[in-house]
C-alpha cells in the first residue's frame, strides 16, 4: 500500500492498485462520525458508441442508457439494495454524469458491512425484462420532472448550441423515446464493457483504519472472477472547434427569464496537469470577470440585469470543455449582450495583478472549505484521477499559475467570435 | 461519537454558543435573529438582510464587502430569511478558513467577525433611512426572487399548499413576503423596522471551529454591541393545538406542465416540544422519509407512478408534507396509494424490524448532521425555537427508546388537512 502525506493540509492518502485493475484510495479523517465511499466507473452519458468487451464490432446504444443502468443496479435477486443499506444504518445513492457513474454510501456504523454491500451490488448485475419495463415508468417521470425545470432546460439548451456532434449535448437521462429502446441485453452489454474493475475506482474517506479497509477490499475482490481487462475503445465523431448554434430561445411557463451564455474550448484534448492548469486558469478568469467582487458584477447588478442567481462555471474533460455564465433576468437578450461585451473588453485589456492575487487567495480558501466535505473529496478526487490529475495538487498549481498562463487561457477560451453562444429562457406568450 | 462541548455565555442581549472542534479546516459563525412571523412585518423582514449585505458604513458597497471577504481567503457571508414554525429568522452565516492551515498568519477569524458585525450593526444609513438606491435595487431583487418561485414548480406547489392549508395562521405566509407590500416599502420605514429588530428581537450567535471560548468572548465584547433594552418575552409556541374537526380540502390548479405536482399536508399535532417528537421522526421515516419507506416502495417501486414520493416534517409547527411528481392522469391512483399507506401506519402495519431499520437510518442521519458545522448549529438552535432543552447526546437515546406503540399513537393523531394538485393541462403534456 502506498502512502502519501500532504503536510500543509494535514492529510494522508493511501493507495493501491489491485490485481484485477481496481484503484483503491483511502483517506482517513479521524474527527468525523461519518464514512463516505464512492465506487465509480469511468462511464457516463457520453459513452454511447464503443466496442463491447470481447467483441469486434462497434455498437451505438440508446441515449440515457448509462443512467438507466445506474437505476437498475440497485435491484438484485433478493430485492432492493436500498433496504440492505438502511438495515445497516447507511444511506446510499448514485449519480450519472457525462463521464462517470458513481455509487456511494455514507454511514456512521457498520462501515465494513456497508462497504461489502457496495462492492457486491455494483459487481452483481441482475436485470430482467420485467424490471427493465417497470423502470421506464420511474425514469420517464424523472425526465418529465427535468422537462419542467427551466434551469435544466436552459443548461442543456446551451450545451446543445455549443456542440454539433459530441454526445455531451445529450440529456443524461435520455428522452422518454430513447429509454423505451433500452433492453435487458443492452444493459448487460454496457455493464460488461464498462464495469470491469480495471475501469473503476473506489474511494473511502472517513473515520477508518486504512490497513483494515484495504485488506477487506482485497479479500472481497480476490473472491471474484473477472475477464481479462481490455482497453475500452470509445468512438466520437470529430467535433468542429466552433459552436454549432450561436443562439436559441426556449419559451417556457415561467415568470422570470433566464440567460445562459457559454464559451466552447477549441481543442479539448488536455489531460493531467495541463488540464488542471487550464481549468484553474479559466476559473480564475471567470471570477475576475464576473465574481461578486468584480466591477462587472456590480455594474450588472446596478443595471438591474442580474440577481443572486447569477453564476458561472467551467466543465472540462477529455473531448469537451465549456464555460457557462448567466442566471435569472428580466431582460435575457440584454444580459447576453452585456456579458459578451464585458468579456470582449476584459480580454482586450491587461490583467490586473492585484486582482489576480485576490482571486487566487479566494480560490485557495474555497478549496480548504471544500475539504470539510467528504463528498467533495471523494467525487472530485475520482474525477481528477480519471483525467490523470491529482486533487491535492490544486493548491500548489493555484499558487504557481502565472499571468502568462492566464493570458494564454484567455486568448484561447474567451473568444467572442466563433466560441460564444447563448440560450435564453423566456416566459411563454412573450409576457 | 465524540462528546461535543458547547460553551454558552451572554453578552447583553446576545446569547453566544461556542462549539469547539478541531475536525474542520474552517471556522463557522451563524447569527440567528428571531421574531414572530407576522403579516405586517414579513416582507420588510425578508428585505432587511438583503439591504444590510449591500453596504455598511465600513464597507459602503456590495463590491467592497465582497472584496474584503475575498481578501480573507474567500470567506463567505450570506444573509437570508427562514421560516421555522411561526418564527421568521434573519440569519447570517459566515465561513472562513482557519489560518492554521495556511502559510499566512493573518487573524482571519477576527477580521471576518468584524466584517459580519459591521454588516449587522453598522448599516449604511443616514437621517433615519437606508440609502435609497440600495433599497430600490434590493426591492427589485427580492421581487424577482418572489416571482421566481413560480418557475420552480415543486417549490411553487409547496408554497401554495402552505398558503391554502394555513390560510388563517401566520405559517401560511410566504417566507420572502408578498409583492404588493414590497412595492410600498420606503427607506425610512425599513430603517425604523431595523431599529426595532435591533431592540426587540432575540439574537443567538453560534461559533463552530478550532477556537477558544475566551477568544470569542473578547471578539464579541469588543465588536458586537446592541441596544441593551428589554427584549420581547418569548411567546409560548403555538403547540399544534388540534384544529377544529375540519373537512379535508382539495385544491386543483392547472398550468402548462409535463408533470403534475401532488402535495399533501397533514397535521400531526406533535412538535419539538413534545415527548413524542422522536416518535414523530420515526413515523415520518417509516411513512415517507427514506428509500425504504412506504411511500417510496409503494408509489415508486411497486406502482412506477413517480420518480420521487417522499414526506418530511416541520418540527415547530408539527406539519407533515408529502410530495410526488406524477402524470396528471394518475392523480386518483397516487392519492389512493398515499392514503392507504397512512392507514397502514395508523393500523401499525409495519414490522419491528422496519422500525429498527428506520432507527439506524435516523441515527446515521443525525450523526452525519453533527459532522457539519451548520448541522450542529441547526440541531442546537431547535432548543431556542422549541423552548425545550435537549442536549446533543440526548438525541440518539431518544430515538432508540421509541416503541412501535409510540409510532402508532403518533400516526393516530395525524390528520390529512389539504391536498394540493398542480396539474398539467389536458392534452398539454403530450409529446
Amino acid at each position: 500500500m502506498n502512502k502519501q502525506t500532504f503536510d500543509q493540509l494535514k492529510e494522508t492518502l493511501y493507495y493501491e492498485q489491485l490485481d484485477n485493475g481496481l484503484d483503491v484510495y483511502i483517506l482517513p479523517k479521524p474527527g468525523f462520525n461519518k464514512t463516505f465511499a464512492t465506487f465509480t466507473t469511468k462511464y457516463g452519458s457520453i459513452d454511447n458508441h464503443f466496442i463491447p468487451l470481447q467483441e469486434k464490432e462497434a455498437v451505438k446504444v440508446p441515449d440515457g442508457i448509462a443512467h438507466f443502468l445506474e437505476h437498475k443496479l440497485f435491484e438484485d435477486e433478493d430485492g432492493d439494495v436500498f433496504q440492505q443499506f438502511s438495515k445497516q444504518g447507511a444511506s446510499a445513492n448514485a449519480f450519472t454524469s457525462f463521464t462517470r457513474t458513481a455509487y456511494l454510501f455514507s454511514s456512521t456504523s457498520n462501515v465494513k458491512e456497508n462497504l461489502t454491500t457496495l462492492l457486491n451490488f455494483v459487481q452483481k448485475p441482475y436485470f430482467t425484462e420485467e424490471s427493465v419495463e417497470k423502470e421506464k415508468g420511474i425514469i420517464g417521470q424523472e425526465i418529465k420532472m427535468y422537462d419542467d425545470n427551466p434551469d435544466w432546460r436552459g443548461y442543456f439548451g446551451l450545451i446543445g448550441n455549443l456542440y454539433e456532434y459530441h454526445p455531451v449535448k445529450i440529456d443524461i437521462a435520455g428522452t422518454v423515446d430513447s429509454i423505451n429502446k433500452v433492453t435487458k441485453d443492452l444493459l448487460y452489454t454496457c455493464y460488461e464493457t464498462f464495469y470491469h474493475p480495471n475501469n473503476m475506482l473506489l474511494f473511502i474517506v472517513g473515520n477508518v483504519d486504512a490497513e483494515e479497509m484495504m485488506s477487506l477490499v482485497k479479500e472481497n475482490q480476490a473472491g471474484k472472477e473477472f475477464a481479462e481487462p481490455e482497453r475500452i475503445q470509445r468512438f466520437f465523431e470529430a467535433e468542429p472547434p466552433e459552436v454549432d448554434q450561436p443562439e436559441q430561445t426556449i419559451p417556457m411557463n415561467v415568470k422570470t427569464g433566464k440567460c445562459l451564455t457559454g464559451f466552447k474550448d477549441r481543442s479539448p484534448d488536455r489531460q493531467g496537469e495541463d488540464l488542471l492548469r487550464h481549468e484553474l486558469a479559466i476559473n480564475i478568469l471567470l471570477e475576475m470577470m464576473f465574481g461578486q467582487s468584480s466591477s462587472n458584477y456590480e455594474t450588472l447588478y446596478e443595471e438591474g440585469l442580474i440577481d443572486d442567481t447569477f453564476s458561472f462555471d467551467y466543465s472540462g474533460e477529455l473531448g469537451f470543455g465549456f464555460s457557462v455564465i448567466g442566471g435569472d433576468t428580466s431582460e435575457p437578450d440584454k444580459l447576453a449582450d452585456r456579458i459578451k461585451e464585458m468579456v470582449a473588453e476584459f480580454t482586450s485589456g491587461t490583467l490586473d495583478e492585484q486582482a489576480v492575487e485576490s482571486v487566487r487567495k479566494k480560490k485557495i480558501g474555497f478549496f480548504l472549505r471544500s475539504l470539510n466535505s467528504p463528498e467533495y473529496i471523494a467525487n472530485q478526487f475520482t474525477r481528477y484521477e480519471f483525467n490523470d490529475m491529482n486533487l491535492f495538487d490544486v493548491i500548489p498549481v493555484l499558487e504557481s499559475i502565472t499571468v502568462e498562463d492566464l493570458q494564454e487561457a484567455m486568448a484561447e477560451h474567451f473568444r467572442t467570435d466563433g466560441q460564444f453562444s447563448k440560450c435564453l429562457v423566456k416566459p411563454k406568450g412573450g409576457a | 461519537m465524540e462528546a461535543i462541548n458547547v460553551n454558552e455565555f451572554s453578552h447583553g442581549p446576545v446569547n453566544v454558543h461556542v462549539i469547539k472542534s478541531d475536525t474542520y479546516k474552517t471556522n463557522t459563525l451563524v447569527l440567528h435573529i428571531r421574531a414572530d412571523l407576522t403579516e405586517e412585518d414579513h416582507t420588510m423582514r425578508a428585505l432587511l438582510p438583503q439591504v444590510l449585505q449591500s453596504g455598511s458604513k465600513d464597507y459602503p458597497t456590495r463590491q467592497k464587502i465582497r472584496q474584503e471577504l475575498d481578501g480573507l481567503y474567500g470567506a463567505t457571508l450570506a444573509g437570508d430569511v427562514n421560516k421555522k414554525g411561526e418564527n421568521h429568522l434573519i440569519s447570517f452565516k459566515l465561513e472562513v478558513a482557519n489560518e492554521k492551515y495556511l502559510k499566512d498568519s493573518t487573524p482571519l477569524l477576527e477580521q471576518a467577525f468584524k466584517m459580519m458585525t459591521s454588516v449587522v450593526t453598522n448599516p449604511l444609513a443616514e437621517n433615519g433611512a437606508f440609502r435609497e438606491s440600495i433599497v430600490k435595487s434590493e426591492k427589485r431583487n427580492l421581487k424577482q426572487r418572489i416571482q421566481s418561485v413560480y418557475d420552480d414548480k415543486i417549490r411553487y406547489a409547496n408554497m401554495r399548499l402552505n398558503e391554502e392549508m394555513c390560510k388563517d395562521e401566520p405559517y401560511g405566509l410566504f417566507v420572502y413576503g408578498n409583492e404588493d407590500q414590497l412595492d410600498s416599502i420606503t427607506p425610512e420605514e425599513l430603517y425604523a423596522y431595523y431599529e426595532r429588530v435591533m431592540k426587540e428581537d432575540l439574537f443567538d450567535l453560534y461559533v463552530v471551529g478550532d477556537v477558544e471560548t475566551d477568544e470569542i468572548k473578547r471578539l464579541v465584547e469588543g465588536n458586537f454591541s446592541l441596544p441593551g433594552s428589554e427584549r420581547r418575552k418569548e411567546k409560548t409556541p403555538s403547540t399544534a393545538s388540534a384544529q377544529e374537526e375540519a373537512d379535508e380540502n382539495e385544491i386543483f390548479e392547472e398550468q402548462d406542465l409535463s408533470q403534475g405536482k401532488l402535495h399533501l399536508g397533514y397535521r400531526t399535532n406533535v412538535t419539538y416540544q413534545d415527548d413524542d417528537y422522536f416518535a414523530l421522526q420515526l413515523f415520518n421515516g417509516l411513512f415517507g422519509g427514506f428509500s425504504h419507506s412506504k411511500l417510496f416502495i409503494n408509489v415508486r417501486e411497486k406502482a412506477s407512478l413517480a420518480y420521487y414520493a417522499a414526506s418530511r416534517v416541520e418540527s415547530h409547527k408539527g406539519l407533515l408534507m408529502v410530495m410526488s411528481g406524477i402524470e396528471t392522469s394518475n392523480y386518483e391512483k397516487a392519492v389512493t396509494i398515499i392514503r392507504e399507506q397512512m392507514e397502514a401506519m395508523k393500523n401499525g402495519d409495519f414490522e419491528e424490524e422496519q422500525l429498527e431499520q428506520t432507527k439506524s437510518v435516523l441515527k446515521n442521519q443525525l450523526l452525519e448532521t453533527m459532522d457539519a458545522p451548520r448541522g450542529l448549529v441547526e440541531l442546537l438552535y431547535h432548543n431556542e425555537l422549541g423552548q425545550r432543552n435537549r442536549k446533543l447526546d440526548e438525541w440518539i437515546p431518544g430515538i432508540e427508546k421509541v416503541t412501535k406503540e409510540d409510532v402508532i399513537r403518533v400516526a393516530g393523531q395525524a390528520k390529512l388537512d389539504t391536498i394540493y394538485f398542480l396539474k398539467g393541462m389536458e392534452g398539454g403534456s403530450d409529446e
